[in-house]
């Protein structure tokens, strides 16, 4: 893995728990990831996969690391598209850390850095098929905690 | 959402922003090497700006910091104004699928 092709980061008014539960509870990942369902037990060495609605698997994978209710690190492949499985297997990773600061209106909130990265030479079709979805899910994640409902459907 | 908003008019931090963009994950020397006119200060500077407003994460490598664009705030932004005139269009769209189909029979 080289540099992370990505980093998203979100600040939202909720508690390390409360996120840490939203991100593993298969529920609340199927309201905030466009009915996604996930299928983990979310320890370290559990098997991981992204699911569609009708049941097709999207993305499989393994927890590298699990550490409540701070750290998630998922090894992440897609299965459904050739050219996005030939990609490889991918890493995200996704950190949460009380931050004093709150860009809308100060205040403490929890700060969710999620970071992808992917092999430097095939990673890239992978990369650019996940980073356009990343900022809608992490909207949505944000609008459910802090309000109860999601921002996009 | 003030501070988004302040980040983003002035045509030096777009332009950092579109640099990133272009190549994301770069070091403040990396981005100063591609801006003639301003100087490291003022780069840095701005970067700070737009770190504060959340436009931009960083992350270290070791000795390193790199710089990434953050698009989450201004999907906050879409989400609020944007996202509500979107479902207005599919609603009219939705009317207008139902009044020319039916108009058929």
């Amino acid at each position: 893995m080289s540099k992370p092709t990505f980093v998203y980061v979100t600040y939202i008014r909720t508690t390390p728990d409360r996120l840490w539960a939203a991100l593993t509870d298969p529920k609340t990942v199927e309201r905030f990831w466009f009915g996604m369902t996930v299928e983990c037990e979310f320890e370290t060495g559990s098997s991981w996969a992204l699911k569609f609605k009708d049941g097709r698997t999207a993305d499989t994978g393994e927890i590298l690391e699990a550490i409540p209710p701070k750290r998630l690190v998922i090894h992440w492949r897609n299965e459904f598209k050739p050219e996005l499985k030939a990609a490889g297997f991918t890493r995200c990773t996704m950190e949460i850390e009380l931050a004093d600061y709150y860009p809308d209106f100060g205040g403490r909130a929890v700060k969710l850095t999620i970071t992808h990265e992917a092999n430097a030479d095939t990673g890239a079709p992978m990369i650019d098929a996940v980073s356009g979805g990343w900022p809608k899910v992490v909207a949505n994640l944000k609008s459910l905690l802090e309000t109860g409902d999601i921002a996009f459907a | 959402m003030d501070l988004v908003f302040k980040a983003l008019a002035d045509a030096s931090r777009r332009d950092l922003l579109d640099r990133l963009r272009a190549d994301n994950g770069q070091t403040l020397n990396q981005l100063c090497a591609g801006l003639s006119g301003m100087s490291r200060q003022a780069v840095s500077k701005h970067l700070a700006i737009l770190e504060e407003a959340n436009l931009i994460a960083t992350v270290k490598r070791g000795r390193e910091k790199l710089h990434y664009l953050n698009p989450v705030p201004i999907h906050e932004i879409a989400e609020r104004w944007i996202g509500k005139f979107e479902r207005t269009r599919l609603d009219a769209l939705s009317d207008l699928k139902k009044a020319l189909e039916s108009s058929d029979e």
